[in-house]
């Protein structure tokens, strides 16, 4: 005969019992989501090993230093893809960097808070707008405007450097760095202001007090705190420009050449994919393309990798010194 | 002298900051403006009715590519936004710290992928064993874009619920699970669904990983399975052709993706502003 | 409860009748793109549950897709080789020719409306990028009464992979030696200078917007655009431009000596009126299509095509076939089961 002492504890366990079967699959079902995850990724970087073993086999590190692209005698060199894609990005950076940097300044030190929301959300959507539509913007606004008066401009004025030599096609390298700059903004701008932002008042302060400028104790005392910071959102942005593709394609001019002239076509690793992958008819010619593609992975692994480092220093309190 | 250095070098950079920020800030009305201008001027009831007709025959438009957009992003999102929010619930409320790193890692990895690239992969392992191009490529190489940032979405907004709402439920006797679906998760809804809605707004613009997963498609596209026409890829075919009407179309197509895109954007972080200032207040 | 309503009304849209036929999926070379879409609209227009969806995403593409099995047939202004068809193991491919085009340098000259007469010798010397100005003498000997400026020639040729590009090398391989040895022929070459637009249409689109720059695209391209297009001087000395006529000329001699495969060159052709770069341009059919619906639309297909759509050829510039091609392929039409 069982108790009403005895039975509560029984009722109790097996109660028990039914919320760590509850939990565990939760704990299961959520566990094999994430799992899934990991895998696809896995799955991926395995399919581009794979698809590109024949070309690895065939030209192995040689492919990323020769220039030649000749899919008639199966031929072919990285370098003037790694080339272009690193031209038009870091010159691209060139352009965002200090416009970038000068904006992110000003919302976060100059500005009065109310200009300064409005104005960063509306940098901030401008990480919205997609890449297409630069490129069609580009392609009509941007390239006539090179060719008409820019690239004109600029060859009279340093024509004599080897930067700036060449037909005024409207199209090549700068005006794809133009367009690139202008998509990594808002990367710029964004993370820059959260790591300005992010510095103790008390260094500002500090500044103030020894007599300094708004200028100079904005410039000498918080934006080296925010060294790292700044310098991250460099590096996410150069792994976001890299393997930017549509915008680019669309105004590159999609020669695979190496030119000292930045009024020069060129081409990228994503621009190379788009236009011949849904037509490479050799195994060699589709086996090299995939092997762009990770490089151009590889690529952006490592940046994004040491763009996520540095803001993680950053965040630590007291650091940046 | 030193003083009027110092006080005019102050003032100019000051000025100069200030126009970098008014300079990139417009970057985002010479868009809006220029498609407004241009994209208005073409859009015409027959664009959102018709099909796409041969060049030189006016009066087309891309009725397919909108729907084919629709279907495309739709199944992106059912595919990969449950695959993101429980994997971003396992990270913030069930695995350890190990294991959260590595996942965490693993889709920042994912994240950084280039979209050519998932195209590639997407035509791996889903165009060539089906023998087709479709929209179910397509979805899936969205989708692959999806899941990263609603996994990082999911996770972030779960763990910024504070503490004593999950210990508040779990001393009423809920089980760890009860009290993530009911308690946790309602409180953190505002800003999960705010990442959902940005990263799906973000791949319904991404063109590189359909150019060879859904292709393009002149007729309506029955079902999933076939080639499905997409309003990204069908701006980048007509407006590096040479027909005039053909550009005229792509300004009307820029100006409605960019016009969704925007919408769904502010949209959404209005809502996170106002379920912030909720949580807040 | 309205977001169900939306996903249920993409649903719908989605999955509408399986009672109409399967769409067909096709692709391939730019070249005869518009023609083709032509007839497939005007063939759906007559056969409402027949729909053909061509993407013109070059030849080389169609090649491809239809060797990854993708597509249901594919297009390309260059006959595939042996090693292409011998990677192909499930069909043999045959080859249907549908038209004749001509491939044409198309220019964009400021201040020049004229039409400008081009000798083989001058546009391999373009192409290889040894004459980099439009007065140089090689251009101006042959144009007397052209005042041609001293600018720079902005050099447009294809980025993806093209049968134009193959029409277009393979006769320079056939006149100048050194464009034979320095780069050949095929339908994705070592370009030695100029930009790459994707597709006839963006080889048109470059040059129509850029000032002093010469391209290569399918007549149509140039006549639809109102582009300029110049004479070539072909095998027996006369520059000839490329028209209707000219380009059936060049046909009418490779119908005597057709292959019984049908593939074959004739660029460069014999003649006093023919346009040397002209060129057949294919439908690659399966020689064994499994679908029965889809096997006979597009045998229906291909037989209207070789007779009431020969009709459309003139007004979009291309040639018809030669009546004794059309004889000879609707033989052809039988080998596909």
């Amino acid at each position: 005969m069982a108790t009403v002492a005895q039975t509560v504890p029984v009722r109790a366990r097996s109660f028990f019992r039914n919320l760590r079967a509850g939990d565990q699959i939760a704990y299961l079902i959520t566990f094999l989501f994430a799992a899934s995850v990991v895998l696809v990724t896995t799955v991926l970087v395995f399919e581009l090993w794979q698809k590109s073993e024949l070309s690895i086999q065939r030209f192995g590190f040689a492919f990323l230093r020769t220039t030649t692209w000749d899919p008639v005698n199966d031929e072919f060199g990285a370098l003037p893809f790694i080339y272009g894609t690193i031209v038009t990005s870091v010159l691209g950076l060139a352009i965002s960097v200090p416009l970038g940097v000068g904006a992110a300044i000003f919302l976060s030190e100059l500005a009065p808070p109310k200009t300064s929301n409005t104005l960063t959300f509306l940098v901030e959507l401008l990480a919205a707008v997609p890449s297409v539509i630069f490129g069609l913007l580009a392609i009509f606004a941007l390239v006539p405007l090179m060719r008409l008066y820019v690239q004109p401009a600029l060859i009279k004025a340093f024509g004599w450097s080897p930067f700036f030599k060449g037909p005024t096609y409207g199209v090549g390298v700068l005006t794809a760095s133009i367009v690139l700059a202008v998509m990594m903004f808002p990367y710029i701008i964004s993370i820059s202001r959260e790591a300005l932002i992010q510095v103790p008042r008390e260094q500002r302060e500090a500044a103030l007090a020894l007599g300094a400028t708004r200028w100079e104790a904005t410039w000498d005392a918080v934006v080296p705190f925010a060294r790292l910071g700044i310098v991250g959102s460099i590096f996410l942005s150069l792994a976001r420009a890299l393997g930017e593709t549509m915008a680019v394609t669309m105004v590159i001019g999609n020669d695979p050449r190496i030119s000292a002239s930045i009024l020069a076509p060129g081409y990228t690793i994503a621009s190379v994919i788009a236009n011949e992958f849904t037509e490479a008819t050799g195994d060699m010619h589709l086996s090299a393309l995939v092997e762009l593609g990770l490089v151009l992975f590889l690529i952006t692994i490592i940046l994004n990798g040491l763009g996520q480092l540095l803001l993680i220093v950053t965040a630590k309190p007291g650091t940046a010194r | 002298m030193l003083r009027l250095w110092r006080s005019s070098l102050n003032n100019v950079m000051l000025t100069l900051t200030g126009v970098c920020a008014v300079v990139t800030a417009s970057a985002l009305f010479l868009i809006l403006g220029y498609l407004l201008w241009n994209g208005g001027k073409s859009l015409d009831w027959n664009f959102f009715t018709k099909l796409p007709l041969s060049p030189g025959d006016l009066g087309g438009g891309m009725a397919n590519a909108i729907i084919g957009s629709a279907k495309i992003v739709a199944l992106a999102a059912l595919l990969g936004v449950p695959v993101g929010f429980i994997s971003g619930v396992f990270l913030a409320e069930f695995s350890n710290k190990g294991m959260a790193d590595f996942i965490r890692y693993t889709a920042d990895l994912l994240n950084g992928v280039p979209s050519i690239v998932i195209g590639i992969f997407a035509w791996t392992i889903i165009v060539v064993p089906m023998r087709h191009f479709s929209a179910w490529a397509g979805g899936f190489a969205l989708s692959l874009m999806v899941i990263p940032v609603t996994l990082r979405a999911t996770e972030q907004f779960l763990t910024q619920v504070p503490l004593s709402l999950r210990e508040g439920a779990l001393a009423l006797g809920a089980s760890k699970w009860k009290s993530v679906a009911t308690v946790v998760i309602p409180a953190a809804r505002t800003g999960v669904l705010t990442g959902i809605i940005l990263g799906v707004a973000r791949v319904s613009g991404e063109t590189a990983p359909l150019l060879f997963t859904a292709l393009n498609n002149q007729f309506w596209s029955k079902g999933f399975n076939e080639p499905t026409a997409s309003l990204p890829v069908m701006i980048y075919t007509h407006a590096i052709s040479p027909y005039e009407d053909w550009h005229r179309q792509a300004w009307a197509a820029g100006l409605v993706l960019l016009g969704l895109v925007l919408v769904a954007n502010i949209a959404a972080r209005m809502v996170l502003a106002r379920g912030a200032a909720a949580q807040r207040g | 409860m309205r977001s169900t309503l939306l996903i249920a009304a993409v649903m719908a849209i989605g999955f509408p009748a399986a009672y109409a036929a399967d769409t067909i999926n096709a692709a391939g070379a730019t070249f005869p793109a518009p023609i083709y879409q032509k007839w497939f609209q005007e063939y759906h227009t007559a056969h409402a549950d027949v729909q053909i969806n061509y993407q013109s995403i070059g030849s080389g593409g169609g090649i491809r897709q239809l060797t990854e099995g993708t597509v249901d047939f594919g297009a390309s202004d260059m006959p595939m080789t042996e090693e292409q068809m011998g990677k192909i193991t499930k069909f043999k491919v045959l080859h249907f020719p549908t038209v004749l085009g001509g491939v044409v340098p198309t220019y964009n000259i400021e201040g020049v409306a004229a039409t400008l007469k081009f000798t083989p010798d001058a546009l391999a010397g373009i192409y290889l990028g040894k004459i980099t100005k439009w007065n140089d003498s090689m251009i101006a000997k042959e144009n007397p009464g052209v005042k041609l400026p001293a600018a720079d020639i902005t050099v447009v040729h294809r980025s993806d992979g093209s049968g134009t590009t193959f029409v277009w090398s393979d006769y320079l391989s056939k006149v100048s030696e050194e464009w034979k040895s320095k780069v050949g022929s095929g339908t994705s070459i070592n370009w030695p200078v100029g930009l790459g637009g994707k597709g006839n249409e963006g080889v048109a689109g470059q040059v129509k917007q850029t000032p002093n720059s010469i391209g290569y695209v399918e007549l149509i391209y140039a006549v639809q655009n109102h582009m300029s297009y110049g004479e070539v001087k072909n095998q027996a000395g006369a520059f000839v431009k490329a028209s209707f006529e000219s380009v059936s000329a060049a046909a009418a001699g490779a119908a005597k000596n057709m292959p019984a495969d049908f593939r074959v060159s004739i660029t460069n052709a014999p003649g006093k009126t023919t346009y040397p770069i002209s060129t057949f341009t294919w439908l690659l059919i399966p020689d064994k299509i499994e679908n029965a619906g889809k096997r006979d639309a597009i045998k229906a297909f291909l037989k209207w095509m070789m007779t009431a759509g020969q009709k459309d050829c003139e007004g979009m510039s291309y040639a018809p076939l030669p009546a004794a091609v059309v004889a000879k392929e609707e033989k052809q039409i039988a080998m596909v089961k």
